[in-house]
C-alpha cells in the first residue's frame, strides 16, 4: 500500500499476500468472486493486518451506502401502464397466438 | 417454456428494480417509464422463448439493457463518453481527514453524510458501460457471471468495467464529501 500514513501497514508480509495485493484483489474479493484458495489468503491476510482490514470494512459499508442510497420507487401509474399495455396485446395477439409480434 | 398467462404474476414484481436501474441509465424519468413499459412488452412477447425456473430478473435486466443500448442511447445526438479516468484504489478512504476525531467516526460521518441525490448523481455521472457495470454489481447484486450474460461481455470486461467505474464513483463522491469539508483533496499522507 505504499508509505502514505493512514491505510497503510507498510508492505508487510503476513501470510502469503501483501497488502498490496491484499488491495488489488479487494473488489474481487468482496464481491464473493475469488476462488476459494484465494479468498482464504486475502481472509487471512486481513485477520492479521489491521490497516487492510479497516480498509476493506470502509470499502463494504460504501458499498452498503451505494447500494441503499440508489433506490427509487416505481410509481403506480406505471405499474398500472405497464399491466394495460400487457392486456392489450394480451387481447391482441390471444387467443391465436400464432404471432406475438404486432 | 414459460406460459404467458403467467407473465405479469412472475415479471411484475421486479418492476421496481428495472425502473430504478432504468432511471439512471436514462437519467431522466419520462424516458424511464417508457424504457420500462417497452421492456415489459418485449420481454412479454418473447416470453415463450423464456425457460421458466432460470432467472427471471436477469433474463429482464438483458432485455432492458438492449433496449436501453439499441434505442434510447442511440438516439441521443450527444456524444457519449466512452472511458473513465484512471482513479486509484481506496480513493475516498485514503482522503479521510484524520484530524476528525477517531479515524472510525470520521468514516462513518463520511459514509452517512451521502445523499440519496448524490450517490444516484454519482452513478449517473458515469458513462454507459461503467454505470451499466456498476449497477448491476453493486445496487442490483448480480454476479460477474450474470453481468457478462445480461450485457454480452466477456467476465474480464465485465471486472474491468465494475472496478474502474467504482473508482471513479468514489471519486466524484469524495469530491461531495470534500464540500462539506470532510476529505481532503489528496491523500492524508500528502497533505
Amino acid at each position: 500500500m505504499g508509505d502514505d500514513g493512514r491505510g497503510s501497514c507498510g508492505g508487510e508480509d503476513v501470510s502469503d499476500v501483501d497488502c498490496q495485493e491484499a488491495v488489488r484483489q479487494l473488489y474481487v474479493y468482496l464481491d464473493g468472486e475469488l476462488t476459494e484458495e484465494r479468498r482464504l489468503q486475502i481472509a487471512v491476510h486481513l485477520d492479521e493486518c489491521g490497516p487492510c482490514a479497516d480498509a476493506a470494512g470502509f470499502e463494504a459499508e460504501l458499498r452498503a451506502v451505494v447500494s441503499s442510497r440508489c433506490k427509487d420507487r416505481v410509481p403506480d401509474s406505471l405499474i398500472a401502464r405497464v399491466a394495460a399495455a400487457i392486456a392489450a396485446e394480451a387481447a391482441h395477439s390471444d387467443p391465436g397466438r400464432t404471432s406475438g409480434i404486432a | 417454456m414459460a406460459d404467458r398467462a403467467r407473465f405479469a404474476e412472475l415479471a411484475m414484481e421486479h418492476m421496481s428494480a428495472l425502473y430504478t436501474a432504468a432511471l439512471r441509465m436514462t437519467r431522466n424519468a419520462a424516458d424511464a417509464e417508457d424504457l420500462v413499459q417497452e421492456t415489459y412488452l418485449k420481454a412479454y412477447r418473447a416470453f415463450d422463448s423464456f425457460s421458466e425456473g432460470t432467472n427471471l430478473k436477469a433474463w429482464l435486466y438483458r432485455i432492458l439493457t438492449n433496449t436501453y443500448i439499441n434505442s434510447y442511447r442511440a438516439a441521443k445526438r450527444r456524444p457519449e463518453v466512452s472511458d473513465v479516468e484512471d482513479v486509484e484504489d481506496l480513493y475516498l478512504y485514503h482522503r479521510l481527514a484524520p484530524e476528525a476525531g477517531s479515524t472510525r467516526s470520521a468514516e462513518e460521518e463520511v459514509l452517512a453524510g451521502f445523499t440519496d441525490d448524490e450517490v444516484k448523481a454519482a452513478i449517473e455521472a458515469l458513462p454507459d458501460a461503467f454505470r451499466i457495470a456498476v449497477l448491476l454489481a453493486d445496487v442490483e447484486g448480480f454476479s460477474y457471471k450474470e453481468i457478462a450474460e445480461i450485457t454480452d461481455v466477456p467476465i474480464g470486461t465485465v471486472m474491468s468495467r465494475i472496478h474502474r467505474g467504482r473508482r471513479a464513483l468514489q471519486k466524484t463522491l469524495a469530491g461531495f464529501a470534500q464540500a462539506r469539508g470532510l476529505v481532503g483533496a489528496g491523500p492524508v499522507a500528502a497533505s
